[in-house]
């Protein structure tokens, strides 16, 4: 009945938001992940690529990748959706990053308008030797300001159940 | 420019240039940052401790994007990284700063690839890849998948 309950949530939409992909954005991330490819950073090299300006690398879509400050989940699961995953004993405090999945179809580049939206593809739980785990999967499908598809991004995040 | 991967150059079983990284915990605060992940867990021991974890851990967003550079330094400026995929499966824990500047000694992380499969698809000329991340034991705590797009010499 609970897990019933969870799968309720699966196709319900976590919200949309809006990026403006910042040259120095792209490059402080780029410095972050200690890349110093020169299509990230470099206007005159960027310039003379196949590009012809500086684009972000895959995987950043505008800053801040998650919800800044406190708990991301609680932030981006709004209650209608943190509400079924509580009752089966689920808390947001315990969720870790499971990990990732991209399908990139066109370059992000500096100065674009990235427009997300984000939806629960899918909840699953499982029963391991820590107890229940709940496997929850967002897909984001992001837009340029063209209403160019650029990418898809499927995240797992596993919660923990504090009950038995 | 930067030297560029041909689909010509590839053969199945053959090794993406493997990519070093040590992480710190000046490195996770700057990540932090970059990302906009403004999570204690990722800096903050007592933060860490209280969520079972011990000490701060490494972002896995962080990991990834490691992942991410390993496959962009190898296909070159005209390479498309197509797909990409990575699992958080273990804990990695960055090295305390000594200086302002350098790390106490430990670990070294590797980011290392493997050719599984090279193919025509319709225009494209496809490469998949086994991609990880060992950490100074060995042990793989981030594996993955990445599919890309290489020029052909035709």
């Amino acid at each position: 009945m609970q897990s019933g309950e969870i799968s309720q949530v699966i196709g319900k939409s976590v919200g949309v938001r809006m990026f403006e992909v910042e040259k120095g954005a792209i490059r402080r991330f780029a410095d972050a992940v200690g890349d110093g490819n020169p299509l990230f950073r470099d206007v005159e090299y960027a310039r003379k690529s196949h590009y012809g300006d500086i684009i972000a690398p895959p995987g950043f879509f505008g800053w801040p990748l998650k919800q800044p400050m406190g708990s991301p989940l609680v932030v981006e699961f709004p209650g209608e959706l943190m509400g079924p995953l509580m009752k089966a004993g689920y808390m947001a405090a315990t969720s870790l990053d499971g990990g990732m999945e991209y399908d990139f179809f066109l370059p992000v580049y500096a100065g674009d308008t990235l427009t997300s939206t984000t939806i629960v593809k899918d909840v699953r739980e499982r029963t391991g030797r820590g107890g229940k785990m709940c496997f929850i999967i967002l897909e984001t499908t992001y837009l340029n300001q063209n209403g160019d598809l650029i990418a898809k991004a499927r995240a797992t995040t596993i919660m923990r159940s504090m009950s038995m | 420019m930067k030297k560029q991967l041909y689909w010509e150059d590839v053969a199945e079983g053959g090794e993406v240039t493997p990519l070093s990284k040590i992480a710190t915990t000046a490195m996770l605060v700057r990540w932090a940052g970059g990302s906009g992940d403004f999570n204690p867990l990722h800096y903050d021991k007592v933060f860490a401790e209280g969520a079972g974890v011990g000490q701060p851990i490494v972002h896995g967003a962080l990991k990834r994007q490691w992942l991410v550079q390993l496959m962009t330094d190898w296909i070159g400026d005209r390479g498309w990284l197509k797909r990409f995929s990575c699992q958080y499966r273990a804990m990695d824990i960055p090295r305390a700063m000594r200086t302002m500047t350098d790390p106490v000694d430990g670990e070294t992380w590797w980011c290392k690839g493997k050719v599984t499969k090279k193919y025509i698809d319709g225009d494209s000329h496809c490469v998949d890849c086994d991609v990880w991340i060992e950490n100074g034991k060995g042990e793989v705590t981030t594996p993955g998948k990445a599919t890309v797009i290489l020029p052909a010499r035709g």
